[in-house]
């Protein structure tokens, strides 16, 4: 199990194929707009999605993440968890820096993911990754 | 799922109206490519209107498709970023998408015809 699940299981996928990250951020996108997040923070949530997705397929080959709806009498809230039992990232401090690929992308997916996330929190080692997100903001 | 492409005279026209997963992304690239080359195109409209998503993955296909385009002799403008996708790619950090970009097809197409007027070598109208 998760370190991090409190709140309600939503949605748990499975990551295998390149279609699983179209369902992904699909997924995402859906459960943030019956949350009552905001269309901009859907797609930023969206977006995030479909690059942890990706990183799962690109370096782990399978995974799996898991939504939970974490909002609170005051706060929306979303959390994802991301878990692959791939081989782990070397160096985490140097694959969040803008730029740094070791996949041939851009190197923008987890700096930017972090960017566009109020949490995100990586633990790796060789067997287990997890990558933890999360969106809250105050209700209106 | 693929992506039509549309000409018209020398111009091409690929209007992405589904999410793509990154295979059907690097189709649409190679197909765009390969029919820029058969037609010898003077020009290409991107139209990403339905993209919900661009992340650094698509925007990294979506330039360079525009690269490899400009480097067969194509111009090349890409249209109808969403307003969300906007944000999130500015957000994200640095310039994700470096190619032309304008508001809707009808732009598109008329900065192309502008562009391609400019460069002078071609007749537009012409399907030779």
């Amino acid at each position: 199990m998760s370190t991090a699940s409190h709140g309600r299981l939503d949605t748990q996928l499975c990551i295998a194929e390149s279609m699983d990250v179209v369902r992904a951020r699909a997924d995402a996108r859906q459960l943030a707009s019956m949350i009552g997040f905001s269309p901009a923070d859907q797609t930023r949530l969206a977006t995030a999605v479909s690059e942890l997705s990706r990183n799962i397929l690109q370096y782990a080959g399978k995974g799996h993440c898991e939504m939970r709806d974490i909002s609170t009498n005051d706060t929306l809230g979303i959390q994802i968890l991301f878990e692959d039992n791939g081989p782990g990232i070397p160096d985490i401090s140097l694959a969040i820096q803008d730029g740094y690929s070791t996949g041939g992308g851009l190197g923008a997916g987890l700096p930017g993911t972090k960017r566009l996330m109020d949490k995100f929190s990586i633990e790796s080692r060789p067997g287990l990754t997890r990558v933890n997100i999360a969106m809250v903001r105050r209700r209106a | 799922m693929r992506i039509p492409i549309l000409r018209i005279g020398r111009i091409l026209l690929a209007s992405i109206q589904v999410e793509m997963s990154d295979a059907d992304a690097l189709r649409f690239q190679s197909d765009v490519v390969q029919k820029i080359s058969e037609i010898e195109a003077l020009g290409i409209a991107i139209d990403i209107t339905s993209l919900e998503v661009v992340d650094s993955y698509m925007a990294r296909v979506i330039n360079d498709t525009a690269t490899m385009a400009r480097l067969l002799g194509a111009e090349v403008v890409v249209c109808g970023i969403q307003p969300y996708v906007a944000m999130t790619l500015v957000e994200m950090g640095r310039d994700l998408i470096g190619a032309n970009c304008v508001f809707d097809l009808e732009q598109a197409l008329q900065r192309l015809r502008e562009r391609i007027a400019a460069r002078g070598d071609a007749d537009l109208d012409t399907g030779s």
